[in-house]
């Protein structure tokens, strides 16, 4: 199990590394969903067995996609290089910098955190994440559902010409 | 898990991967018996007794011919879109139950590689991962044809996928589980899913002749207009590979509308029969493939009776047609199990 995971970290952080760091559009969104499928693999790791297949469903088999549609409608095959003055670059940097001074001051002593609720291994099924999210959490999961209609109904406002 | 168990999951395991790859391997030579039929031709009838070999010779001409790559194609996603249509294919399997459990000295087996908590998902999660294989095959091949496939393609299954899994909740709702093994068990004695939903089956169905791309729904690959679609630039086994994964996405996808709605394994009167439950497992698991081979039949059959869709009209019946329709169908079911279980 420890094997695994370490495996899965490394295929994980060398995709979201490589995400960041190739030129060609397609490869980015290839890597991204290696990176989604290692992602998958740490829910069943942590017996979340129906989590692991909605997040292939949805992000990898639905969003990316998309992403791979709009790439390949576009025609994006050439390596974008985005060229900025030296001003920009230092500032970048400076900024870059002090954002991760931030981050590891904030974690330095948070090496033991808290669960609130005691850790169920049961909760990632299919029957867990339903009590769940139909009994405690109902309020927002339905609040989210308006969310989502919203966006739905508002993407085909604008996809409209003459609405 | 001991050894014993572990031997027979990897023997189940190759025995699985084989049947399926000689069935699709043979489906092709039914596909074109069943077509010479519906034509009033002979079909393949050389190589062997009744034109049996054909499979095999058809095989070994496509790893003896020439591969080419085109120059401008991006050489490794041009690899991998074969390699990836295959392997999601093939993984589908391992959550079937190809049949119950067999005794084998004091040892039960279940005749089901992975009794998975979410089944029917893990199946759906492989057909979405199977897009890419077109989508990445399709663009690496640097030509328009085959772009216009893949996009074809690619918005079908996604429009298709809606409806499928919502033709699935109102399955989930009468069966209250999502693990197929559970499904199957509970269609035990004439029990199947077909009668209680049958409208259901008609969108599953549906869905499922368009997410494997065959007739009439084939318009990624529509030759009038496309040339081939999306392997148009395919030569030698990556195009074999292709052509093979569509039909080993009909065999698998035939297994499954046999295990969600006509009870798997599971035949009448196989109780009254009062055999042994080692013979029980095996006259199922055959009485599992004839189921199969129906449908594989049904298949071929509408193949090559309907013809194709427009682009418009398919994608007019996927989201104005089929999505109604099964969110009538998750309603009507929902209503009737609040009103009959609150008695």
């Amino acid at each position: 199990m420890i094997f695994l995971f370490y495996l899965l970290s490394t295929i994980m952080i060398v995709c979201a590394l490589l995400v960041v760091f190739s030129k060609n559009p397609i490869n980015n969104v290839i890597y991204l969903i290696l990176c989604f499928i290692a992602m998958a693999g740490h829910y069943i790791l942590l017996n979340a067995q129906f989590l692991a297949v909605v997040h292939i469903i949805v992000y990898t088999g639905a969003i990316m996609v998309l992403f791979l549609f709009v790439i390949m409608l576009l025609n994006l095959n050439k390596a974008i290089i985005i060229r900025k003055s030296t001003v920009t670059r230092v500032s970048a940097v400076i900024t870059g910098g002090i954002f991760f001074l931030v981050l590891l001051a904030a974690t330095r002593q948070t090496f033991e955190i808290h669960a609130k609720y005691p850790f169920n291994s049961e909760i990632g099924l299919v029957s867990g994440i339903g009590k769940t999210l139909f009994g405690e959490f109902l309020l927002p999961f339905e609040i989210s559902s308006i969310l989502f209609i919203s966006a739905m109904v508002g993407a085909m406002m604008f996809g409209k010409k003459d609405a | 898990m001991d050894y014993s168990t572990l031997i027979f999951k990897a023997i189940f395991l190759i025995i699985i991967l084989l049947v399926t790859l000689v069935v699709a391997m043979y489906s092709t030579y039914a596909e074109r018996k069943v077509a010479a039929f519906m034509q009033d031709r002979n079909g393949p009838n050389r190589a062997g007794p009744f034109g049996l070999l054909q499979p095999l010779a058809d095989g070994l001409k496509m790893f003896m011919k020439e591969e080419i790559i085109p120059l401008t194609a991006n050489k490794y996603l041009f690899i991998l879109g074969p390699s990836i249509a295959m392997t999601t294919a093939l993984l589908t399997g391992v959550v079937i139950p190809w049949g119950d459990t067999l005794t084998i000295g004091d040892h039960v087996y279940s005749l089901q590689m992975a009794d998975l908590n979410i089944g029917i998902l893990y199946v759906f999660a492989m057909v979405s991962i199977g897009v890419y294989g077109i989508m990445i095959g399709g663009w690496a091949s640097n030509n328009k044809y085959a772009l216009l496939g893949a996009i074809r393609a690619a918005s079908q299954m996604i429009s298709y996928e809606l409806a499928m899994g919502m033709s699935i909740i109102a399955l989930v709702l009468t069966t209250g589980s999502l693990s197929l093994h559970d499904i199957v068990s509970q269609q035990h004695g004439m029990h199947w899913n077909i009668f209680y939903q049958p409208l259901g089956f008609f969108i599953f169905l549906t869905c499922a002749f368009a997410e494997t791309n065959r007739a009439p729904f084939d318009l990624p690959e529509c030759e009038t207009e496309l040339i081939g679609g999306y392997h148009t630039e395919y030569s030698s086994m990556k195009l074999g590979f292709y052509l093979f994964a569509e039909y080993v996405n009909m065999f698998i996808s035939s297994a499954v509308i046999a295990t969600l709605y006509f009870g798997g394994y599971n035949m009448p009167f196989i109780d009254q029969l009062g055999l042994s439950s080692n013979a029980v497992t095996f006259i199922g698991m055959g009485f599992f493939f004839i189921k199969i081979f129906a449908f594989i039949f049904l298949f071929m059959w509408i193949r090559w009776t309907l013809p194709r869709f427009r682009y418009d009209q398919l994608m007019n019946m996927g989201w104005k047609g089929l999505i109604p329709l099964a969110i009538f169908n998750i309603l009507a079911t929902g209503t009737y199990y609040f009103f009959t279980s609150l008695k």
